[in-house]
């Protein structure tokens, strides 16, 4: 009889709904181990703050203090004073040389490469030999890279590529062979981005424009290569970074002259031929680990290369954030 | 696959459409295969070339013995007789180094970026994350050697000038000269070469974890950081192997950034030196093959040199097949799962 005393009493007087909390956001409650992970977190994130915005500010610094206008238009000079030893105008136009020779071997390859693997794939073996394969080159170290380039554009019927020495010794130093193998290490990227966008379309796409009686080949060229131009770009441009960025291959593949040497005489193509250097190469033969002492200009065109690398990311942001097709949702 | 139903007086042209399209298929199948067979190339030639020296020193070309930048400079001096090369060489010092500069920049990279990765995805203030996502991406793009330079004009001298005294200079000088470049010097500035690509990796992945079930996780009372230690972090393990793979073959191809801050010389840091160990010089392959890159025509220097290429290409190639192979083991907890 007493049991359902309690029941009755709640029903006639309701208890007042439960006070909203507010949440509790303060870790101080939290057992001890995930205390010492959240610290820890945020030591690693202010850690990183703390380098990144170091690594930014100084480079800052000393770029706008060592940095004229006149290093861009005066071409270097083998000179120990260093008022007089010019500026980079031949690494600046060097390096567009060779990313420009780099972006044009790479970018018809990768496309074709991703196109096949994602497109046709048969026979299936090969084409999953040609995935690792392209896997490989990116995980292969430039260095290795540019050793290799050695071996291939030294033999006498790549001659006619590079710089040849007295007595028909073929160097293979040059331009071109520089771009060549700058080309393999933009390709995995161009590859993977394009194959990227590839797999985004969905198949209805390619249904619908096979219904309509286009083959496969005028699918891909009409329908699926330029619904997928924004992955294809932004794998080209990431490819360009690492083609500007790189220095091993320039160190071992173009030579070490400062100016543009032209071999030749035909105009465009003798300096193909010719040797020359980069700004990477031009950073690295200014500090103390090169020949030349002079660290504020190696200063000065690192702050040129942390430009166009900001310039790059710029352009691969503005192209990723692109609105893709509507009926690719 | 295409499948056509030419209608009438199409068929022709169809016929022509279908030869095309086989055509196309072959141009691209070509171009691939060119890739394929520049790989297959590359791992013959570097293997054909660097074969002398491995045959003329056996199993003993990765074991101790000796100073190996004298053995270089000998194998670079032997007489031009094809018959009378040297090819002696003992290089475990560089492949120490190697392990050494890689290995530890790995390990220290992998735990502060998944750190900072946590904190970049649940912890920092929103306009933080808003600054810190593109700095990270930047940071990934900046070439190595804008590394090397900050590295031997501001830590190199800082290094030498703070932890480098006297005392300790004269406990190994008949041994080794200590002059800032050293494995602390090469291994710190590797970590902050490596480190914003995995970063941008894990923090991407760690942002494609479903919601619901963080928030399961959360309304079960469960607090911020233990859902982003055990629910998130865990979903993108495979993420985060794949990331470290790449963040070792980038640390083991590193050849300029480490030639200039490691200290260029082929010497093994010894453990037993305590903290001098890490004020060492040392030299891993990659930066041998760049520093010797004025010998590469004299031959037999060059094929020894090869045979670094060729210790690096195996290095390379093992790892991404373990990556690979590591993507799929871990394919069941994958969020990523085709990623790979």
């Amino acid at each position: 009889m007493t049991a359902p005393e309690p029941l009755a009493a709640t029903s006639a007087s309701p208890p007042p709904a439960p006070q909203r909390t507010k949440p509790r956001e303060s870790a101080s409650t939290w057992p001890l181990v995930d205390r010492i992970g959240l610290s820890l977190c945020w030591a690693a994130g202010i850690a990183l703050c703390l380098v990144m915005g170091g690594i930014l500010a100084y480079m800052a610094v000393r770029g706008v203090q060592y940095l004229r206008p006149s290093l861009f238009f005066e071409s270097p000079t083998p000179e120990q004073d260093q008022s007089k030893s010019g500026g980079f105008l031949d690494p600046l136009l060097g390096t567009v040389l060779i990313t420009a020779v780099g972006t044009l071997i790479a970018f018809p390859i990768g496309v074709a490469t991703a196109v096949w693997l994602n497109e046709y794939r048969r026979p299936w073996g090969l084409a999953r030999a040609v995935e690792s394969g392209v896997e490989v080159v990116a995980g292969t170290p430039s260095v290795v890279l540019a050793i290799f380039g050695l071996i291939i554009f030294q033999q006498s019927y790549f001659g006619f590529l590079s710089l040849t020495a007295e007595g028909d010794a073929v160097l293979g130093r040059s331009f071109f062979t520089a771009g060549a193998m700058m080309a393999l290490i933009a390709l995995p990227l161009i590859v993977g981005s394009t194959r990227a966008g590839l797999q985004q379309i969905p198949d209805h796409v390619r249904e619908a424009s096979y219904s309509v009686g286009k083959t496969k080949a005028a699918t891909i060229r009409r329908v699926l290569l330029p619904s997928c131009r924004p992955a294809i770009a932004t794998g080209t441009v990431l490819g360009m970074g690492r083609i500007i960025g790189d220095t091993a291959i320039v160190v071992i593949l173009l030579g070490a002259s400062l100016q543009l040497q032209s071999v030749g005489d035909v105009p465009g193509l003798s300096t193909l031929k010719g040797s020359g250097s980069t700004l990477t190469s031009y950073v690295f033969n200014n500090s103390p680990a090169g020949e030349g002492q002079s660290p504020e200009k190696a200063y000065a065109a690192a702050f040129v290369l942390l430009l166009v690398v900001v310039a790059l990311n710029y352009a691969v942001n503005r192209i990723t954030s692109r609105e893709a097709p509507q009926w690719i949702r | 696959m295409a499948s056509y139903a030419p209608a009438g007086g199409a068929l022709a042209q169809a016929r022509k459409g279908v030869r095309s399209d086989q055509r196309a298929e072959l141009l691209l199948g070509a171009l691939a295969c060119l890739v394929l067979a520049l790989i297959l190339g590359m791992i013959v030639f570097v293997f054909t070339k660097a074969w002398p020296s491995f045959s003329a020193n056996g199993l003993a070309w990765f074991g101790t013995g000796g100073d190996v930048d004298q053995q270089l400079t000998d194998i670079f001096n032997s007489p031009a007789n094809p018959k009378a090369y040297v090819y002696e060489l003992r290089a475990w010092p560089l492949l120490y180094g190697t392990a050494l500069t890689t290995g530890g920049a790995v390990l220290v990279g992998l735990v502060f970026s998944v750190l900072a990765a946590i904190f970049i995805v649940e912890f920092a203030p929103e306009r933080l994350q808003r600054l810190l996502e593109p700095v990270v991406l930047l940071l990934a793009a900046v070439p190595s050697v804008v590394y090397g330079l900050i590295g031997i004009l501001v830590v190199v001298p800082l290094v030498r000038d703070a932890f480098i005294s006297e005392e300790r200079k004269e406990s190994v000088q008949f041994v080794v000269q200590l002059d800032g470049s050293s494995l602390a010097v090469a291994v710190l500035i590797l970590t902050v070469m490596i480190v914003p690509i995995m970063i941008a990796i894990i923090v991407d992945a760690l942002r494609a974890v479903p919601r619901q079930w963080t928030e399961g996780a959360a309304a079960l009372g469960v607090n911020r950081w233990r859902v982003m230690w055990t629910i998130s972090v865990r979903a993108v393990r495979p993420v985060i192997v794949a990331a470290a793979v790449l963040a070792t073959a980038r640390a083991l191809g590193e050849a300029i950034m480490l030639s200039m801050v490691s200290g260029s010389k082929g010497f093994a840091p010894n453990p037993i030196d305590g903290i001098t160990f890490l004020l060492e010089p040392t030299r891993p392959l990659a930066a041998t093959i760049v520093d010797n890159r004025e010998g590469l025509s004299a031959v037999p220097l060059g094929q020894t040199i090869y045979a670094f290429a060729a210790v690096l290409l195996i290095s390379s190639v093992f790892l991404s097949f373990a990556g690979w192979y590591m993507k799929r083991r871990l394919r069941h907890v994958a969020i990523y799962g085709g990623a790979g």
